[in-house]
């Protein structure tokens, strides 16, 4: 709560700290990032390990909800195919705002080894969500998963909920295009009128 | 439970169950018409995970398939890598006079690190089972058990799940310095951690009672639908590739093959889901005994300095070799069942196809049959019972 200056006083014995919203909320944010257990491939493997007890992401305040509605995090671990990706984007729009994506592992970043012969993956999931976080490895360590969170922690810390978002504005929902599989081919479709 | 005499009236609901949910272990997607909580029928729907490695396979050189095979079951990948390699071996070998030669220290590593892949991926197993059914402490334990097998591949191939260490015509690197002492420290830790882990779920009644009878599988069944591995053996088929058709040195090497024997007590049946569940957990401690075995018989220190551990196929011309026209298929007990490799070859340097058969896939065509009757919560314990791995089903 340092950046606005926070004042400690006490008035008849109460105790009062004085801070900004944004940063008191942030504060809270970023100690309770509850991520979806959402795992596709070999990635969600080391995401688990990483819940586990030698790496033990609870001690975050990381703690893994089977569903989106009560997630603030989507952690993609592993492969998302051309028949996952809109599921993905579903399970994406479900969470509650502020949501944070993190893209762990070469396959959510850009396709990973699949990238240049398969023809049924996806080249990266941040065609089609905004990826806070990029953790490259095939699949990454969970100290770089851990890396990671830190990292987007540093992030949450400067979301604007309140004032003008002055800096990297983190999530731009209407700017993600929806995946549409079928005949127009895979391709991200913006809403009319957006670039 | 199954539910007994039981006539659908009303309205069927059809129910998604995936592609993303937390039992599923992946992303595979089952349609439910469920008429209340009884479950009317089950239509899996695959492809979540197609990730066309099979065609991969035909754009890439033998050797650079390898790494492929680590991602069709990341579980267990060693035994992928083994099978795949295998097959390749014989390929080349298929014509007289070009016998593939593994050294001998090379062919113990390859099933000591199997055995060891096989107690790491049983142990997720078991530990995801129990957390499907709703309890979380066993799953730490598996998970924390794992850790200690990723510790030993780390320093010995360099990598936590993707291990790309068996290679066509051996291994690719030596035990790392005081290997053999982290193995049998933990093998020790394993066989003690077992009896707190059958204390703690394996014996307990709640869990007992909740499994015992659960989707039992008839050996008829088991075999006409082609299960393999653990599923099949719980059923009361005594068979193990390991065992009956030894490859590597299997044959050298003492181990039990459990069978299922409603173990559950007297709502148990031979088969069912909690039978599934106690073999995985016997087979960690048959595992257990063959990794000790390897440590004992493996030549101490490799027979020819420049070359211990085999490495890849080169011709004179430091090459790759290009296997003959022909085609193979070589399968291998994974911990989920036989793997089988297909591997035809056009005598070029890629292989002309490669089809992979997988213990998950044959697995999950059961569900069919067995689920209708079930109550929804008992699908859950199919899905977990039976250890399927989705990229294993959709490749
Ligand atoms: S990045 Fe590697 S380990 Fe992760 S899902 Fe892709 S292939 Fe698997």
């Amino acid at each position: 709560m340092a950046e606005c200056g926070s004042k400690a006083g006490n008035r008849d014995g109460e105790q009062l700290a004085l801070t900004c919203v944004d940063d008191f909320l942030n504060w809270g944010k970023e100690n309770s990032l509850f991520y979806l257990l959402f795992a596709t491939a070999c990635c969600g493997i080391e995401l688990m390990q990483t819940g586990g007890p030698r790496f033990d992401t609870d001690r975050l305040g990381m703690i893994p909800r089977p569903t989106p509605r009560q997630a603030d995090l989507m952690i993609l671990a592993g492969t998302i195919t051309h028949k996952m990706a809109s599921r993905a984007h579903l399970l994406w729009k479900q969470m509650a705002e502020p949501r944070w994506v993190v893209s762990m592992g070469s396959c959510a970043n850009a396709g990973g080894p699949f990238s240049k012969y398969s023809y049924s993956v996806l080249n990266g999931m941040d065609k089609f969500l905004p990826v806070d976080v990029y953790i490259p490895g095939c699949p990454p360590r969970p100290e770089a998963l851990i890396d990671g969170c830190m990292a987007l922690r540093e992030r949450v810390r400067r979301f604007r909920a309140l004032g003008i978002r002055d800096r990297d504005p983190v999530v731009i929902a209407s700017a993600s295009p929806a995946p549409v599989c079928g005949d127009q081919g895979f391709k991200p479709q913006r809403p009319e009128g957006q670039g | 439970m199954t539910v007994e005499a039981y006539t659908v009236d009303g309205d069927l609901m059809t129910l998604n169950m995936g592609p993303h949910h937390p039992s599923t272990h992946g992303v595979l997607r089952l349609v439910l018409e469920v008429d209340g909580e009884v479950v009317v029928s089950c239509r899996p729907d695959l492809g979540y995970l197609h990730r066309s490695i099979e065609k991969i396979g035909e754009f890439l050189e033998y050797p650079q398939f390898v790494p492929y095979t680590d991602r069709v079951d990341y579980v267990c990948a060693m035994n992928s890598n083994h099978a795949y390699c295998l097959a390749v071996e014989q390929l080349l070998g298929s014509v007289a006079g070009s016998e593939v030669k593994i050294p001998e220290r090379a062919e113990w590593l390859r099933i000591l690190f199997a055995e060891l892949n096989r107690i790491s991926s049983h142990l997720v197993a078991v530990g995801a089972f129990a957390m499907d059914m709703g309890a979380f402490t066993p799953f730490l334990h598996g998970i924390g058990l794992r850790e200690l097998v990723n510790d030993i591949f780390e320093k010995t191939c360099g990598a936590r799940l993707t291990y790309n260490y068996i290679t066509i015509g051996g291994v690719a690197a030596d035990l790392h310095a005081g290997a053999e002492a982290e193995i049998l420290a933990f093998c020790d830790t394993c066989e003690r951690e077992m009896v707190r882990f059958n204390r703690l779920i394996t014996a307990n009644s709640i869990f007992k009672g909740r499994l015992a009878g659960v989707a039992a599988v008839s050996a008829a069944d088991a075999v006409s639908y082609g299960l393999v591995g653990p599923n099949l053996r719980a059923s009361g088929v005594d068979f193990d590739l390991r065992r009956d058709e030894p490859y590597g040195f299997y044959s050298r090497v003492q181990f039990e093959v459990p069978v299922g024997g409603a173990f559950a007590g007297a709502r148990g049946r031979v088969g069912d889901s909690y039978d599934r569940f106690v073999l995985r957990c016997i087979e960690i401690l048959e595992s257990v005994r063959i990794v000790r075995q390897c440590l004992e018989q493996m030549p101490k220190s490799a027979a020819k300095a420049d070359d211990p551990v085999g490495g890849w196929q080169v011709d004179a011309n430091k090459q790759l070799r290009k296997p003959p026209r022909g085609e193979v298929y070589c399968r291998v007990e994974n911990p989920r069942g036989e793997t089988g490799y297909h591997v035809v070859s056009d005598g070029s340097r890629k292989p002309y196809r490669i089809k992979i058969r997988t213990g998950s896939f044959t697995a999950m065509s059961i569900f069919e049959k067995l689920v209708p009757g079930l109550m929804i919560s008992d699908v859950v314990a199919v899905i977990g019972s039976f250890d399927i791995v989705v990229p294993e089903i959709d490749r």
